[in-house]
């Protein structure tokens, strides 16, 4: 979507005889993208530390039997409430697609409208993570403590660690959606004439939404 | 400009929705099938197999990858290539910690 914003490529010219961008992208948002994978680095890094502990542990807790309380309900339900985040962050990304394509229209009501939703779904999203991480702890769950599985301390360790770091990109992603959203809502995209500032936070999101899809399959499903 | 070819209202909404429904196929395979039908090593390739799924409809619409420069594409596709080959050296890695646990 070539926007109307960003560097334009001639229809037809040679892209490797300099003078423009052979990615056809703005610098911003090519540095967004190389951002973007070195994080993907970071977060393999953790996710594959995990797997090799997990494999090399002769016990480890089954999920169903540590992820089945919901907020007041009382009987078990297992991996409904994880669900609900997952239901959550998704939307959450679609609220923020919708953000960019009102953004390619130069909507500045329908932007702040889609980003407001976007700050409400990672806001909700923090939430739920909250709510678990407590009821976690009240099972007597940390880092130097595994109540479901007492002879391997790893299980803990590595979910708070590994939703710890997720969760933090997803605050610092509400962070600057709160940011673009008051920019958008003061016009300061508007003066600019584009709102490809809009695109390169919802990559960053759509990267924190990327990374819960794998956190929820191999802490939650495996 | 060229928005109009690639990705539109009703494109974001049917994936959201195939991104929905591939979530249920997988609380449908962790909660409704017994271990007695499908072993876990099975269900854990079903797992993997949709969360890949699920990861390219996010980053070639939703972060629009599909629709950039092939160099672009290539760019960040390609590098991840790493994270295979750490996958093969620590699968037999921990397997080699396992047996002497």
């Amino acid at each position: 979507m070539a926007t109307n914003a960003t560097v334009a490529q001639e229809e037809g010219k040679d892209i490797w005889n300099g003078g423009q961008s052979p990615f056809g992208a703005s610098y911003g948002k090519l540095m967004m993208w190389f951002f973007l994978l070195s994080d993907a680095f970071t977060f393999s890094a953790l996710i594959l530390s995990y797997g090799a502990l997990r494999f090399s542990a002769p016990s480890w807790p089954e999920p169903d039997v540590v992820f089945k309380s919901i907020p007041f309900v009382h009987t078990d339900l297992p991996l409904v409430f994880v669900g609900i985040m997952t239901f959550i962050l998704i939307m959450s990304s679609v609220t923020m697609v919708l953000a960019v394509e009102a953004g390619h229209r130069n909507s500045k009501k329908e932007v702040v409208k889609w980003m407001i939703w976007t700050v409400i779904g990672g806001i909700a999203f923090l939430s739920c993570q909250a709510w678990e991480w407590n009821h976690l702890f009240h099972e007597g769950a940390s880092l130097w403590n595994n109540p479901f599985a007492p002879h391997n301390v790893n299980f803990t360790q590595l979910f708070f660690l590994i939703t710890g770091f997720h969760g933090f990109h997803v605050f610092s992603g509400v962070v600057i959606n709160i940011i673009c959203t008051v920019m958008a809502a003061r016009g300061a995209f508007e003066k600019r004439g584009h709102y490809e500032m809009i695109e390169k936070i919802g990559l960053y999101w759509h990267f924190v939404d990327l990374v819960w899809v794998f956190v929820f399959t191999f802490f939650y499903l495996v | 400009m060229a928005q109009d070819s690639s990705f539109q209202k009703k494109d974001i909404w049917r994936v959201f929705f195939i991104l929905l429904f591939i979530t249920l196929i997988e609380f449908v395979i962790a909660l409704a099938i017994p271990e007695s039908t499908m072993s876990q090593p099975i269900k854990n390739f079903f797992y993997i197999g949709l969360t890949l799924l699920k990861a390219f409809y996010i980053v070639a619409y939703f972060m629009h990858l599909k629709f950039e420069k092939t160099f672009l594409i290539y760019s960040i596709i390609l590098p991840l290539i790493f994270i295979i080959g750490i996958i093969i050296v620590l699968l037999y890695e921990s397997d080699f910690w396992l047996s002497i646990r």
